[in-house]
């Protein structure tokens, strides 16, 4: 089975510790990025299954790093779930625009973010299945 | 007391109704035909005396040909009835276009009733600014932003802990002591950006206690006064910001700034036409902008002003409603004149020549208008628009070039040219077949 690794970009050290304690506890490895700044790059460096982004973060907002991401040939399909704050609104909608895979509202339930990791991470685990290689090595 | 312009206009209704020829009116009431074509057109005042024979001869009380405030009075209640057209969401609500042709009626038996209602429609579109004016600041404000980004932050990190601690009994103690202390942290830290929140909240309130747009504040200002500040005329002019230190009512408000640029414009206006020679200039040449601008080698937009901002009763001039707006559109002075009604806050008719000069620059326009309204009234307008003198940073070589467009207004005489129907502001509007209407009227019949 694929190993399931997801990127968390999160500058709320408290939100981030609880988000990893609880996707940890399902099997997933979890790797936190505080800084809007550096996220590409540990995204190019991970290459995680999925990527979980805020998108109030210091430095750089989430909506240009998902925006940039989405214009990278090896990197653009991995699929980002978009944590917002007013959860609903021109935020989300500019999300949308920006190529966001799904988005959750803060604040949110613990097991609404298990499941929408889930969710938008289902396709690209089993495509690697199919191909018989997962990409950990 | 300055007479309402409309005054004649009620005259000529009476007479038309009774139908009487102006011949004859005249000789019953003392006057030459050709003078009571003057007042019926409203060029020509009509003193106390000679409207009490008017009423006398027309068979109504002198009031009813005189009342100034009655024209407000309409144009209030057609706003309250547009008011209910918008808001109210249950048909019962609106409002019978027949009832709204009988509004002078309802003024006339219902004069209490007629006046605390469109009071009521005064408090109300004030209040609707405030509640605007809270929304904008709600959705922009970016300490607001900040403060409620810190609240759902800290919410969220402490639902997601409590659910953790409740939801995993099995959980380690490094990771019990870890959640919890998360706890600890950001409840400290929710009720600090509450406290930032409710301080600041207060502190609006207090900032903002005054209610009237700054704009409405500065025309009101101008208004009580008849529109012309004599203090400028004598030799030894006070600055601005003296004057304005005397009215507590701008220095106080955010209308001084907007106070300091009128006043700045109006002292340099009367430095560049000195009311003297500008009157003089004006009993040769007529109401003619364009030749006043050539005498004085003045900019149209300063003849503009001054002329709409003249003594009372000067050189005999007609009463002059003046219309400023920049290049949005958007009118930044509105100097009303009885009959031609100006929007409060909506943006005026499309078809009137003011925003027609802000398409053609430097274009001086002349045109009759046919103004819509319970007393429909035939209007001389001219219009024309410049960009602003630049000033400050705008004066930079590359810096935007902001137009501005003006139009003076004064009651016609003349019937026989071709006239350009227009109206106040489509809501209130009763042209039906109007190629510039772009929303719908309450007023025309549908």
């Amino acid at each position: 089975m694929a190993e399931k690794h997801v990127l968390l970009v999160e500058d709320e050290p408290n939100i981030a510790e609880a988000i990893r304690f609880i996707l940890t506890r399902a099997g997933w490895n979890v790797t936190v990025e505080a800084s809007g700044i550096a996220a590409l790059a540990r995204i190019a460096a991970l290459r995680p299954t999925a990527v979980i982004l805020d998108l109030m973060l210091p430095g750089r907002s989430g909506l240009e790093i998902l925006a940039e991401l989405r214009a990278d040939a090896d990197l653009g399909a991995t699929p980002v779930l978009m944590l917002t704050a007013r959860g609903q609104g021109r935020d989300r909608e500019a999300a949308a625009a920006a190529g966001a895979s799904a988005f959750l509202a803060k604040p949110f339930a613990n097991a609404d973010v298990l499941a929408a990791l889930e969710a938008i991470a289902a396709p690209v685990l089993a495509a690697s299945v199919l191909a018989g290689s997962g990409k950990a090595g | 007391m300055a007479r309402s312009a409309l005054t004649g206009t009620r005259i000529r209704e009476r007479r038309l109704a009774l139908k009487l020829r102006q011949a004859d009116l005249a000789r019953s009431v003392g006057i030459s035909a050709a003078y009571l074509n003057l007042i019926e057109h409203n060029r020509r005042r009509v003193s106390e005396p000679l409207l009490d024979t008017f009423a006398q001869a027309l068979g109504v009380a002198p009031v009813a040909l005189s009342e100034g405030a009655e024209s407000a009075l309409f144009e209030a209640l057609r706003e309250a009835a547009a008011g209910a057209d918008t808001t109210g969401a249950e048909a019962g609500a609106l409002i019978d276009p027949s009832e709204l042709d009988r509004i002078e009626e309802f003024v006339g038996r219902f004069p209490g009733w007629a006046k605390i209602l469109a009071a009521r429609q005064a408090r109300a579109a004030a209040l609707e600014r405030v509640v605007e004016t809270y929304s904008e600041r709600m959705g922009q404000d970016p300490y607001l932003l900040d403060e409620l980004h810190e609240v759902l932050s800290a919410v969220t990190s402490l639902r997601s802990s409590a659910a953790i601690l409740v939801e995993t009994p099995d959980i380690e103690p490094e990771w019990q002591a870890r959640f919890l202390s998360s706890i600890a942290s950001e409840s400290l830290r929710l009720s600090a950006a509450a406290e930032g929140l409710v301080a600041y909240l207060d502190g609006i309130e207090a900032a903002d206690s005054g209610l009237a747009a700054p704009l409405d504040q500065l025309e009101s200002w101008l208004s009580a006064r008849g529109w012309h500040l004599a203090e400028f005329e004598r030799p030894d002019p006070p600055a601005p910001a003296d004057l304005i230190a005397q009215a507590p009512e701008l220095a106080a408000s955010a209308a001084r700034d907007l106070a300091l640029g009128y006043l700045t414009r109006a002292l340099a206006d009367s430095r560049i036409l000195p009311l003297k020679p500008f009157l003089a200039a004006l009993a040769e040449t007529g109401l003619d902008p364009g030749r006043l601008a050539a005498r004085f080698g003045a900019p149209m937009a300063a003849v503009f002003r001054r002329l709409a901002t003249l003594p009372e009763g000067a050189a005999n001039l007609p009463p002059l409603g003046l219309v400023v707006c920049d290049a949005s559109g958007t009118l930044t002075l509105r100097r009303p004149l009885p009959g031609f009604a100006l929007p409060r806050s909506a943006a005026g008719c499309p078809l009137w020549p003011l925003y027609e000069a802000l398409a053609r620059p430097m274009q001086p326009l002349r045109l009759t208008l046919d103004m819509a309204g319970r007393l429909p009234q035939r209007f001389q307008s001219w219009a024309f628009a410049a960009p602003r003198p630049p000033e400050g940073s705008a004066a930079a070589f590359d810096a935007p070039v902001l137009m501005e467009a003006m139009m003076l207004v004064t009651p016609a005489t003349t019937r026989s040219e071709d006239a350009r129907p227009v109206g106040t502001s489509c809501r209130v509007c009763p042209r039906r077949d109007c190629t510039g209407r772009r929303e719908p009227s309450l007023i025309a019949a549908r």
